[in-house]
């Protein structure tokens, strides 16, 4: 029998049988959203101060060495250079996007971002104090853990911010959404107290790092800045998907998502832990970048709705777009100079996190 | 069989529930009643293990504690007082996520279709593409019982009864559907699963209820029947208001009435 005949008897319309299904469009979504991915680091490849052209630089990767479309010193630009920002930033923009998604799903609320309630601030102090007592006091860390000594930290001072955040702000299952941003202003500004501090005992070497860090920038990108946070952030963003389900039936509340059967008290842990880590790994190598976290999860919402087994993939594939689009944007706006990609970001998402709250105030009345 | 025996509940320092005897059985309809703040909700919850509790609660024999949490989603779906969203599902996405806790025990062929079958049944048929969000509350109510009942569809599943735990699941709702959702909890105990219930309406749980417990500051203050429990006696002791309850021409439930009503 056919499903149209079996929808006849049962008296229900066979077109609402796709009514309120955003599945398809969702998949549409996720497989565009890929090929911009591929898209856009393609151009970022070969947008520069040097011309070499997109078609040259596709042979060249096909290819590998000893074609000789590129240049000796196009390609050390394109390998040691470009290509290392251009990966470095797609870890970075998915890994941010994608903690925004997860914590907004943990939160209950469309306003939760890494950056705005103190986790960010907290994997900072994490880093500053590996660059400023990294060299004296931590000399046997800094020995035991090598390169990852500065992204463990930060994962550490992530993970330690959103556990007291999520205690300050969680009674008995419910959040409350005024407690949470408030607790992460506290938050932050204890963060920001100690990470003070000890900028205020670091040496002109020290400053230098700090500042250059701080700025929240791409530029430094190199493989071994990626072989040292890349691993902790893949683990992150393969863990995600792994919270899809569950995060939806969160969505119900603590309650109900035990209820269907969602070990919850796990999950949140699970949950709180991968935000640490790739919020954590993302600070330590390009300080703070704002509003990625919480622009890319809200826009992609409005088009494929909130479920998570597609919101988090295509937050991964959007945030990594952006943020490799914005970093484009940092270095030729003011060439030959470079203007810090988290001024980009925060110029965007500013504006936009405005709008959000204009659009929809009730989420802050509680 | 849902078997609680000694029940007892504290919030903070608070005794909100002291001492209470309950049980449920495949094919059984049971109320819990009392006035506002008596712990009906609080003992539904400890029910439900959403509470910490002391005494014995056993499933079938088995310790309820010692369930995992997939475990307990598969014998029995639980809908609560009322639930809000924060993100924009739509009403197919919000029913779906019943689906999360495992087997439906729906036939093949209803499988496919039980978001319409179960949106259906509540009176919501056509619903499904709207956002949730915009629904009113009686609807948003039925919404999440079409969840519940895609999560347990069949009452008996392998067979062993299922549970519908239900907390004041008519009192935001109109008339007409204040009867739909009570058919439907009766025709879940008639296939032979167990529903436990808290009510408001009396006379709603006189016609629907085999069992009836009635809570009082805590405590159980009757169970047994409706005719066994609702006398004007009882009730104007635990409800603390002159109510009479009389038996309709062609009944054989009591129903009853404000006094100031005469």
């Amino acid at each position: 029998m056919s499903d149209r005949a079996v929808a006849g008897m049962t008296g229900i319309d066979e077109r609402a049988v796709f009514a309120g299904d955003r599945s398809v469009r969702a998949k549409a979504v996720i497989v565009f959203l890929a090929i911009m991915l591929a898209g856009v680091m393609l151009f970022s490849l070969t947008s520069g101060a040097s011309n070499a052209s997109a078609l040259s630089v596709l042979r060249e990767l096909w290819a590998g060495a000893g074609d000789d479309a590129l240049s000796a010193r196009d390609r050390i630009i394109i390998y040691d250079i470009r290509l290392p920002r251009v990966i470095l930033g797609a870890l970075i923009g998915a890994a941010l996007a994608v903690s925004g998604a997860v914590m907004q799903g943990l939160f209950r609320n469309p306003l939760a971002d890494p950056g705005l309630v103190g986790v960010s601030a907290g994997a900072g102090l994490g880093a500053i104090v590996v660059i400023v007592l990294g060299g004296t006091m931590l000399q046997p860390l800094t020995a035991l853990l090598g390169i990852y000594l500065l992204p463990l930290a930060a994962f550490g001072g992530g993970l330690a911010t959103t556990l007291l955040l999520y205690r300050v702000a969680t009674r008995r299952g419910q959040t409350s959404i005024a407690t949470m941003l408030l607790a992460g202003i506290a938050l932050g500004a204890i963060a920001g107290a100690f990470s003070g501090l000890l900028t205020y005992i670091a040496d002109d070497r020290q400053l230098r790092d700090l500042t250059f860090w701080g700025l929240g920038s791409l530029a430094g990108a190199t493989w071994m800045k990626i072989a040292s946070a890349g691993p902790i952030i893949a683990l992150a963003l393969v863990a995600a998907p792994f919270l899809a389900r569950s995060l939806n039936a969160l969505a119900l509340g603590e309650a109900t998502a035990g209820h269907l059967g969602i070990p919850v008290q796990r999950m949140k842990n699970v949950a709180i832990v991968t935000v640490a880590a790739a919020v954590g790994a993302s600070v330590a190598v390009s300080g703070g970048i704002g509003f990625v976290g919480i622009v890319v999860p809200h826009v992609l919402r409005l088009s494929i709705g909130p479920d998570n087994r597609y919101l988090l993939p295509a937050s991964a594939l959007l945030g990594a777009s952006l943020l490799i689009l914005a970093d484009a944007v940092s270095r030729t706006i003011v060439a030959p100079a470079e203007l810090p990609i988290g001024i980009i970001t925060a110029a965007v998402g500013g504006p936009f996190f405005l709008w959000i709250l204009l659009r929809k105030r009730g989420i802050v009345d509680l | 069989m849902i078997e609680a025996q000694d029940i007892s509940i504290s919030i903070g320092r608070t005794r909100i529930v002291s001492n209470v005897d309950f049980s449920v059985k495949a094919g059984e309809f049971v109320a819990i009643v009392g006035p506002n703040g008596s712990g009906k909700t609080t003992f539904l919850r400890a029910l439900c293990g959403d509470l910490p509790f002391t005494g014995a609660m056993r499933l079938d024999g088995h310790d309820m504690l010692a369930m995992k949490p997939w475990e307990a989603a598969s014998v029995r779906g639980v809908l609560p007082q009322s639930t809000t969203l924060t993100f924009p599902f739509t009403v197919r996405e919000v029913v779906k996520l019943g689906l999360l806790a495992g087997r439906s025990g729906a036939s093949r062929s209803d499988e496919k279709r039980l978001p319409e079958l179960a949106l259906a049944r509540v009176d919501l048929a056509g619903f499904a593409g709207r956002f949730y969000q915009e629904l009113s509350g009686g609807e948003q109510q039925r919404v999440q019982l079409a969840r519940v009942l895609c999560q347990v569809w069949a009452p008996v599943l392998d067979g062993k009864p299922r549970y519908l735990f239900l907390d004041e699941p008519v009192s935001s709702l109109d008339i007409k559907h204040q009867l739909i959702i009570m058919d439907i909890a009766r025709d879940f105990g008639r296939n032979g699963g167990g529903v436990v219930a808290v009510l408001h309406d009396l006379n709603l749980t006189s016609m629907y209820a085999d069992r009836i417990f009635v809570m009082h500051k805590g405590r159980l203050a009757a169970s047994g029947t409706p005719s066994e429990v609702l006398t004007d006696d009882l009730i104007e002791q635990v409800f603390d208001c002159r109510l009479r309850v009389g038996v309709p021409p062609q009944g054989n439930m009591p129903f009853v009435l404000p006094q100031t009503a005469y």
